[in-house]
């Protein structure tokens, strides 16, 4: 089983290699995002700190939402979605394979970025500790959702904005945990609820998510 | 056992007429255009299949009068 | 030797488009009935509400629309996982049939619950838990409507739309948990929209406008159908005979 997903990571990563554009095109979409804000609301630094957790996830959010199409948008213009289907070994873990992939080039970039946008909003070492932490756990249930959207419009018209019709309502969850994990950290409350919380979401959407995935894009590549 | 004194009293709503009637208006307005909306709408789709099926039947009855003609 | 009474019968388009035609008047009449009796007792019988005044009248609407708009979503899944687990048409159309209605249930069950709160707290709008899932579920409805639409194809739109809403079912209890914890943290109002112990003419009048909306949204919900049935099964037998025997 491990053979499959680790066959299937290791041939993204090498094709997402290729593209580094991509990459760094949605990083700095994430970076320009969260740089509106200030300039949107003020710098008055005392509202920027109780907004920054906010700020940063839905930034977030928003960043790994504009990568999800090219989870399999690409494999199926080319035909080889439909060998992976139509090979002998189980979709859901071909998915899985892909989901991690993702996570490594979109969500986990985001986590390593986030801390330093984090100092432009005047948080705390221990806040800045925490959203790192939180975003890093909190993205691969963002890859996992995402996938499934990613797969139901397969194909379609109207792409990217029909994605995130679809993908933000579920979300949500992730936001309030994630932002909440920050927020009870500056208010001295502790995140650890949230964490936990934000883990058991990863971990319910990284099992069940490859299969409802696997299902959407068989009903896609009918 | 009617709790109002009378009818101003019962339009006035103790103050909140206005919220009260609003809510009560867009629930009459919603109940009335959507049985209305699908009416039409299945008196177009019928129009239309009817349409489309005398277009079939006489391009049919075209090509038969066409291929028996030898 | 009596042939059994088989439902599966109408699961067929051809058997249910007249059974729903014939029923829609009989759902409709029964709605006026609740919704005039509803109304009675609501609007005419009812007393006024110790705290809330008279203003408290609008859960005769709030509260019966948030009921429908959670209950036929939950109904449109419950056609989705009919429609995946037997490949049967009729559930794909009849979960399409019923989703501008849920919609339209939860917009309005948001606007009253707007018109509620401004004169009560003071504010046209609430995070609330309760209100703010519901946003979120009209989000949901959005979604589905927007994703069966922009498929060509009526089976891979049924059955994309069915996975959708049972994923989004799945997820309604943990969003409606997160909010939930979301409000409680940020200690923003704890309202409740319905006292704990409601006047008996109160909690009547409310149970009668929820069957009222009940029964309207079944025959806005057949009509929609059977006109759903005639696009997609325009290529039939029984709808080509219908179309000639003059149907209007």
């Amino acid at each position: 089983m491990f053979k499959i997903i680790t066959a299937v990571v290791a041939r993204d990563l090498r094709l997402a290699m290729r593209r580094q554009a991509d990459i760094v095109s949605a990083l700095f979409f994430f970076v320009i995002v969260v740089s509106l804000f200030p300039l949107g609301i003020g710098p008055e630094p005392d509202l920027l700190r109780k907004l920054a957790p906010g700020v940063l996830w839905v930034a977030a959010l928003l960043a790994t939402m504009l990568s999800l199409p090219r989870l399999f948008a690409d494999d199926h213009r080319d035909g080889t979605l439909e060998q992976l289907a139509l090979a002998p070994h189980p979709l859901g873990l071909v998915v899985t394979g892909k989901v991690i992939a993702h996570w490594l080039v979109s969500g986990l970039p985001l986590a390593l970025v986030a801390p330093v946008l984090g100092l432009q909003f005047d948080l705390s070492r221990e806040a800045l500790l925490v959203l790192t932490f939180a975003i890093l756990i909190g993205t691969p249930a963002l890859s996992g959702i995402g996938a499934i959207g990613a797969a139901l419009t397969l194909g379609l018209r109207g792409g990217g904005v029909l994605v995130s019709l679809l993908v933000l309502p579920l979300y949500i969850p992730v936001l309030i945990f994630g932002a909440g994990a920050v927020d009870a950290t500056v208010t001295g409350l502790g995140g650890e609820g949230h964490l936990s919380l934000l883990a058991a979401l990863t971990f319910a959407s990284l099992g069940f998510a490859p299969w409802a995935t696997a299902a959407a894009l068989k009903i896609a590549l009918e | 056992m009617i709790h109002w004194a009378s009818f101003s009293d019962f339009i006035a709503m103790g103050g909140y007429g206005f919220y009260v009637w609003s809510s009560f208006g867009a629930t009459v307005l919603i109940m009335a255009i959507e049985p209305i909306i699908a009416a039409r709408n299945q008196r177009t789709t019928i129009a239309r299949l009817k349409r489309q099926l005398r277009a079939e039947s006489q391009a049919d009855s075209r090509a038969d009068y066409r291929n028996s003609s030898q | 030797m009596k042939d059994r009474f088989n439902l599966y019968r109408f699961a067929s388009p051809a058997v249910f488009y007249p059974l729903a035609g014939a029923l829609i008047p009989y759902f409709a009449a029964v709605a006026v009935v609740f919704g005039l009796a509803g109304l009675w007792l609501g609007m005419l019988v009812a007393p006024t509400d110790f705290q809330q005044g008279e203003g408290y009248r609008i859960i005769f609407i709030h509260v019966p629309a948030s009921w429908m708009s959670m209950f036929i979503y939950l109904v449109m899944a419950f056609w989705a996982a009919i429609g995946l687990a037997f490949n049967t048409r009729l559930s794909g159309m009849m979960a399409q049939a019923l989703a501008p209605t849920g919609a339209l249930m939860a917009f309005l069950s948001l606007l009253t619950g707007a018109l509620w709160g401004k004169p009560m707290w003071g504010a046209w709008w609430v995070w609330d838990a309760r209100l703010t899932s519901e946003l979120i579920l009209l989000f949901l409805y959005i979604g589905y409507m927007a994703l069966t639409a922009a498929i060509d194809d009526a089976r891979r739109a049924d059955k994309a739309g069915a996975l959708l809403l049972l994923v989004g079912v799945v997820n309604i209890p943990i969003i409606y948990f997160s909010v939930k914890w979301w409000n409680t943290l940020h200690q923003g109002s704890s309202i409740n929209l319905a006292k704990s112990s409601m006047a008996t003419t109160m909690l009547w009048g409310m149970l009668l406008m929820a069957m009222c909306f009940w029964m309207y949204s079944i025959a806005v919900a057949f009509m929609r159908v059977r006109t759903i049935m005639l696009e997609r099964e325009r290529n039939t037998e029984w709808v080509k005979n219908l179309l000639v025997g003059g149907e209007k």
